[in-house]
């Protein structure tokens, strides 16, 4: 029957026809095959390991023979020059994997989910060295290498999110309804991120306020916040440049 | 230069934050070009 076939002709008409309009009109489509982004992921993985390097070279001179002594905590403030960069990270990566999986889930691009995997591991290595380097600082600070505070446990909650998400999508065989699940479990994560960052505003904290703010002048010494904000360009390359990696072995495995 | 190690008596809190933070890093590294060879090859 001719007649059954007409809605399925025009349904294909209307999606060639939007598809057509789409790659024209919005160029960043064409980066969305993974065919197309393999050369330029290696570029920018390129530039961002050279960037990394440079920027932790500074960031450790600053850091450990520029910036002064505290006057309260000593030397071993110094630790703070990994401490809050890597915290900084383990947030932004983790905004940054839901925006792909948000992406993904909605647009079906296979990029998409690629770019939520290769992000993952690195998010959460810069969630446990947030954590470890801030126990190695509140031992002798504090005086104890953990506190049950509002920040420290939605940090933790945080590594189990990224260890959920890569175990859950490792497990499922089926590659679109393991990308769908991983995708779900990181946009509804999404909110710890907002409780961790505000958990020394919400909550009477152990853990200190924010030193560095979008509203407020920092409460530091210039050479202090520039040792801090090089070793954050340097973890920030990195992450670049490890996600643009890991993000080709992705595409290779997929087309075996 | 042994002085600068010590830290001020935090050498061990400030060395043990920052070398397995790059042991890490490098770890991260090496397991993804290994990785990468295998998706290579």
């Amino acid at each position: 029957m001719i007649w059954r076939n007409v809605p399925a002709a025009a349904g294909l008409f209307a999606v060639l026809y939007t598809s057509g309009m789409t790659a024209q009109s919005i160029r960043w489509f064409w980066f969305a095959s993974p065919h197309t982004f393999f050369p330029l992921a290696g570029r920018i993985a390129g530039v961002a390991a050279t960037l990394a390097a440079v920027f932790a070279a500074a960031g450790l001179y600053v850091g450990f023979f520029v910036a002064p002594t505290d006057a309260q905590q000593g030397e071993v403030y110094r630790i703070i020059f990994i401490h809050v960069p890597a915290a900084w990270m383990s947030m932004f990566i983790y905004v940054v994997m839901a925006f792909w999986s948000a992406i993904g889930l909605a647009l079906q691009t296979r990029l998409s989910a690629m770019m939520a995997r290769a992000l993952a591991p690195t998010g959460a290595l810069f969630t446990f060295i947030a954590l470890w380097t801030g126990s190695l600082w509140g031992k002798p600070t504090w005086g104890t290498w953990w506190v049950w505070d509002a920040r420290l446990t939605s940090e933790l909650i945080l590594l189990f999110l990224y260890f959920g998400f890569m175990a859950l999508t490792a497990s499922i065989d089926d590659r679109r309804r393991a990308d769908r699940a991983g995708a779900l479990l990181a946009i509804v994560g999404v909110v710890n991120v907002p409780i961790i960052y505000y958990s020394v505003k919400w909550w009477n904290t152990l853990h200190q306020g924010a030193s560095v703010s979008f509203t407020q002048a920092p409460s530091m010494a210039a050479t202090m916040l520039t040792g801090m904000l090089l070793m954050a360009l340097a973890f920030w390359m990195y992450s670049i440049a490890v996600a643009m990696v890991r993000v080709r072995c992705e595409i290779l495995e997929a087309e075996r | 230069m042994s002085e600068f190690f010590a830290m001020g008596g935090y050498g061990a809190y400030i060395w043990g934050a920052y070398g397995v933070t790059f042991a890490l890093l490098a770890l991260e590294v090496i397991f993804l070009l290994k990785r990468k060879r295998e998706a290579k090859a």
